[in-house]
């Protein structure tokens, strides 16, 4: 199988970004596929906080491309707790651009031999961090929250990335909260779709356990009784090319679906 | 009237501030976006009328409620209608 190279952006920050390569890349290694992650987000690595990957960092992304070390493989970090899973961290360094589109393009060159999926954390903005993480990709997720800010940039982002030839970006809409499109007071998937406008991969609700998985350094996509790990499982699937119906977000039916109910009797 | 067919919810508030912000994001972002537009004006037109290209002006303008497309267009001639 040849080795799928997607970034994963939003523009907006705080949208989910890093938590949704977290759970894709575990989650895909989960199903055995040889995956790492990049993180691109040189001076706010975060990547290596989700995976609980921190204190075990030697080498980290401007290292590789500076040849500093012997080889990639020697700044991968391997997750313990599932095999074929690996990190590379970005630098904490404050020089944003001592990173080149074209040592990324090279980078993943070497990567595609050896592994199914890189994903590529893209840092928030659209200046030259998203350049060097969109360059060597040939797929996209695009990341929002249903908040008119968010989905603002997620247009302005599916645009920056449609010019640079990735024509059929992906989206996940992420913190969606029921009990508050039940009230009409947040956008919905439908709006959601209609606005933007692109095949969307998944919407993950607005879950507390994914503060828990933070805190420890555990993606929620291990958690079996998370809705949102349930929701990133799907994706995983999608990805995969599985067609998997969308989770439900109706947990009580309104008037009319209690009317109905009543004339069936269910 | 229009006070009793608006949806009050503030989701309401958001697809449309969003659908008016996008259109001006769109057409800022495709550079050209007008000039192609104006383009096509001009070809479609002038089948018809002759205009004064240089005195025309497209502009796209929007208020709180809504975005239009103004065309100022001068007409010099019109041609002989054929019909067919």
């Amino acid at each position: 199988m040849a080795a799928r190279v997607i970034v994963v952006t939003s523009g907006k920050g705080g949208v989910g970004k890093t938590t949704t390569v977290a759970n894709l890349g575990t989650g895909l290694a989960l199903r055995q596929k040889k995956v790492v992650m990049i993180d691109t987000d040189i001076g706010l690595r975060n990547l290596d906080l989700l995976m609980g990957m921190e204190n075990r960092i030697c080498f980290d992304l401007i290292n590789v491309v500076e040849n500093e070390c012997r080889s990639y493989r020697q700044a991968l970090i391997k997750d313990k707790r599932v095999e074929n899973l690996y990190l590379l961290p970005a630098s904490q360094i404050k020089n944003k651009d001592a990173l080149k589109a074209e040592q990324m393009i090279k980078l993943v060159e070497q990567l595609k031999e050896e592994f199914d999926y890189i994903l590529i954390d893209s840092p928030a903005g659209i200046e030259s961090g998203f350049e060097n993480a969109v360059a060597p990709a040939t797929e996209a997720i695009v990341v929002t929250n249903p908040e008119v800010p968010a989905v603002r940039d997620a247009d302005r982002i599916i645009g920056l990335l449609q010019a640079k030839k990735i024509y059929e970006p992906m989206l996940v809409l992420n913190r969606l909260r029921s009990d508050m499109v039940k009230k009409r007071d947040m956008l919905d998937v439908d709006d959601i779709n209609d606005i933007l406008a692109i095949k969307l991969l998944g919407v993950v609700p607005e879950d507390e356990q994914i503060i828990v998985a933070t805190n420890k350094g555990e993606p929620v996509v291990f958690n079996q009784q998370s809705k949102a790990g349930e929701a990133f499982r799907n994706i995983v699937r999608r990805l995969e090319g599985e067609a998997v119906p969308f989770m439900s977000f109706n947990t009580e039916p309104g008037v009319f679906g209690r009317f109905w109910k009543m004339l069936h009797g269910k | 009237m229009k006070l009793f067919r608006e949806d009050p919810s503030s989701k309401s508030q958001a697809v449309e501030r969003l659908r008016l912000v996008l259109i001006h994001d769109r057409a800022k972002v495709s550079i050209g976006l007008l000039e192609l537009l104006r383009n096509e004006i001009i070809n479609a037109i002038s089948k018809y009328v002759e205009i004064d290209e240089k005195q025309m002006e497209i502009e796209l303008n929007s208020t709180e409620e809504k975005a239009e497309l103004v065309a100022n267009i001068p007409v010099l001639k019109v041609r002989r209608a054929i019909d067919h």
